[in-house]
């Protein structure tokens, strides 16, 4: 009982903007709940007022590629801080992880300097290439690249298995539940992105969806409510059908480590 | 089949402290050899070593007569067994076996005949399509056996392969894998603390200890003249009973109640001093009347069926073992006359522990081989 009500609290806010793009003109200020009737004629008007479908694709791409950049240089990275040894492998691991701690808005302008003179403003690249490497993504494969028992590698290298193959054929397949958790995690970041999009592009083509609804939002002086829900009803939609879609994966990788 | 010859090889990991201190040995083509020790002798980094898998610090390691110091695992052409079984998990029976087959640039056809060829030696044709999970603990140890022997490398390496499975099993693993090593002519070195394994399965073992040699040899004659008392205690269950005792006149007296005469030649060999007595635990009985024995108390007797050992205190602070065969009707807190066969006294020096060999032993050749 007392979850289902705290879950009703929860789920307010997505159920009621849900329920407001569908609600004609007057009916939020009015503060209704429900709408009368079901229309669609905020979903034409989103479309209508902002290139939605541009950004939306290019949200995706964005997204699907720090998600992609992501995973192999994280991974990479793990594989070398756990099965290559080299001199100084625990210092450099504590500097690279060290670097969590400085706040993303404090590299923001170099990053930004650095990126312009690349000119790379208004391109996939600079929306993405900065983010492709991660501490935190680094730090999560390698304690799960840890659990892989040494004698593996040994028994591959033993057999003459190349490294390459070592990690393609064994550390990633085994891996896989982590990976998957990853890359849930760093889509669901890189399309939630605000700032860094609004910084490196300016023209309509190359926009992120969310960049698109802040926009929805100040076009007119008085906002149309129902249709900003509309949009972000459009931009949600795919990380929750992205979360749902991923949750049976995990709990299928969760479900075959618990019956070992 | 492959000679593997070790010369004076040493590991240091921090360079200051050895945990192996200049090892010699060579191991002959198709033979069998134990590497035996209590844990942290240094018997794995030693196989590790002869893999590949840990660096050489000095010394020399030859395969076939040609140094292989700085030959990546692989190219040494071995296999090996480990104790964790080491089988990748997303993989089925048959992928495992067949992992890493392309290297050695086999056919897929041959793999797949391979494969089948193996599994039908070591009864797992019928969980060639299962997960390692889904197996159980002796079957995962079929498994790893059949990777080690699907690669026809002639020489495979075991670590402690038979630790994670329980006694029964162990016993039956310990001869099918004897078994297998004779039919296929491998040279193996195989890794273990248990000196029942080492006793059983071993052409020729070797008794490690702090990363030094304590004793190389077949093992009926390690059995029969220890070189010290180190491999004295190790080897044999239950260990070898050892006391102190004290040469006076002609006898050697140990805790100071029981005497046994010793020859001039003995005498001599000892000197004057301390000296450390064993006996095997089968050469001690129960006196007949008119044997000289000497009595102690009993603490404990455990009845094994074909045989009984008797524990009792000799002396104030130790306790010896006897074995006698059969059924013995002794009980805890008994007072029992013993006596002690006189021909198998083991005696060692007080200081080292060193064996002291008072009469030529027959084939002192082999011990020390």
């Amino acid at each position: 009982m007392t979850l289902t009500v705290s879950g009703l609290v929860m789920v307010f806010p997505i159920l009621y903007a849900f329920l407001i793009s569908f609600m004609q003109g007057g009916e939020v200020l009015q503060g209704s709940l429900w709408p009368e009737t079901f229309s669609l004629a905020n979903f034409v008007s989103a479309f209508d007022r902002v290139p939605l479908l541009t950004y939306l694709w290019n949200s995706l791409m964005v997204s699907v590629l720090i998600m992609a950049g992501q995973l192999v240089l994280c991974s990479l990275a793990a594989f070398a801080f756990v099965f290559v040894e080299f001199k100084g492998r625990e210092w450099i691991f504590y500097l690279f992880i060290s670097t969590m701690m400085i706040p993303w808005e404090a590299t923001m302008v170099p990053n930004f300097q650095t990126v312009q003179s690349l000119g790379w403003l208004n391109s996939y690249a600079g929306l993405t290439i900065p983010f492709f490497a991660m501490a935190f993504g680094t730090f999560l494969l390698r304690q799960q690249f840890k659990t892989i028992p040494k004698e593996l590698y040994e028994a591959s290298q033993i057999a003459g298995i190349s490294k390459l193959r070592f990690f393609t054929g064994v550390v990633l397949p085994v891996v896989k539940t982590t990976m998957t958790t990853l890359a849930i995690y760093s889509f669901l970041t890189a399309w939630n992105m605000y700032l860094w999009p609004l910084l490196v592009t300016n023209n309509e083509a190359n926009r992120t969806v969310q960049i698109g609804l802040k926009q929805m939002q100040t076009q007119e002086i008085a906002s149309d409510w129902g249709v900003v829900m509309a949009g972000v009803v459009m931009v949600i939609l795919p990380t929750l059908i992205l979360l749902f879609a991923g949750q049976k994966r995990l709990q299928e990788g969760l479900t075959q480590g618990a019956l070992k | 089949m492959r000679k593997v010859e070790l010369k004076g090889i040493t590991k240091s990991y921090d360079g200051k402290q050895d945990v192996l201190k200049a090892i010699d040995v060579m191991v002959e083509p198709g033979e069998f050899f134990v590497l035996v020790g209590p844990s942290g002798c240094g018997k794995s980094t030693m196989l590790r070593m002869i893999a590949g898998l840990e660096s050489i610090t000095s010394g020399e390691l030859a395969l076939d007569g040609k140094r292989a110091n700085a030959l990546s695992p692989s190219e040494r052409d071995l296999s090996m067994v480990f104790q964790n079984y080491a089988l990748y998990p997303h993989l089925t029976v048959e992928q495992n076996i067949t992992f890493g087959l392309h290297v050695k640039k086999v056919s897929k056809r041959e793999q797949k005949e391979r494969c089948k060829e193996v599994c039908e030696m070591l009864g797992l044709t019928d969980y060639m399509k299962r997960k390692p999970r889904e197996l159980s603990g002796g079957q995962r140890q079929r498994v790893a056996l059949a990777r080690a022997v699907v690669t026809q490398a002639p020489l495979c390496l075991m670590d402690e392969p038979l630790s994670n499975l329980d006694a029964k099993l162990r016993a039956k693993m310990r001869s099918e894998i004897r078994q297998l090593q004779r039919k296929l002519g491998l040279t193996m070195i195989y890794v273990t603390h248990d000196q029942t394994e080492a006793m059983t399965m071993a052409d020729r073992m070797m008794i490690l200890s702090d990363g030094d040699v304590q004793q190389i040899g077949r093992p009926l004659d390690v059995y029969n003249n220890p070189a010290n008392t180190f491999v004295a205690s190790f080897i044999g269950s239950p260990p070898m009973n050892l006391i102190d005792a004290e040469m006076k006149d002609s006898v050697l007296v140990a805790d100071g109640h029981w005497m046994t005469p010793v020859t001039a030649a003995m005498k001599q060999k000892i000197g004057s001093g301390r000296v450390t007595l064993g006996v095997r635990p089968e050469h001690i009985s129960l006196a007949k009347d008119s044997e000289p024995g000497f009595l102690v108390q009993v603490a404990n007797v455990e009845v094994l069926g074909t045989e009984t050992l008797v524990t009792f205190d000799f002396g104030e602070a130790t306790q010896w073992i006897a074995k006698w065969p059969g059924q013995s009707s002794v009980q805890p807190g008994e007072q029992i006359r013993i006596c002690v066969d006189d021909r198998h006294l083991a005696l060692f020096s007080a200081e080292k522990g060193e064996r002291i060999v008072c009469e030529p032993v027959p084939d002192a050749k082999k011990v020390s081989s």
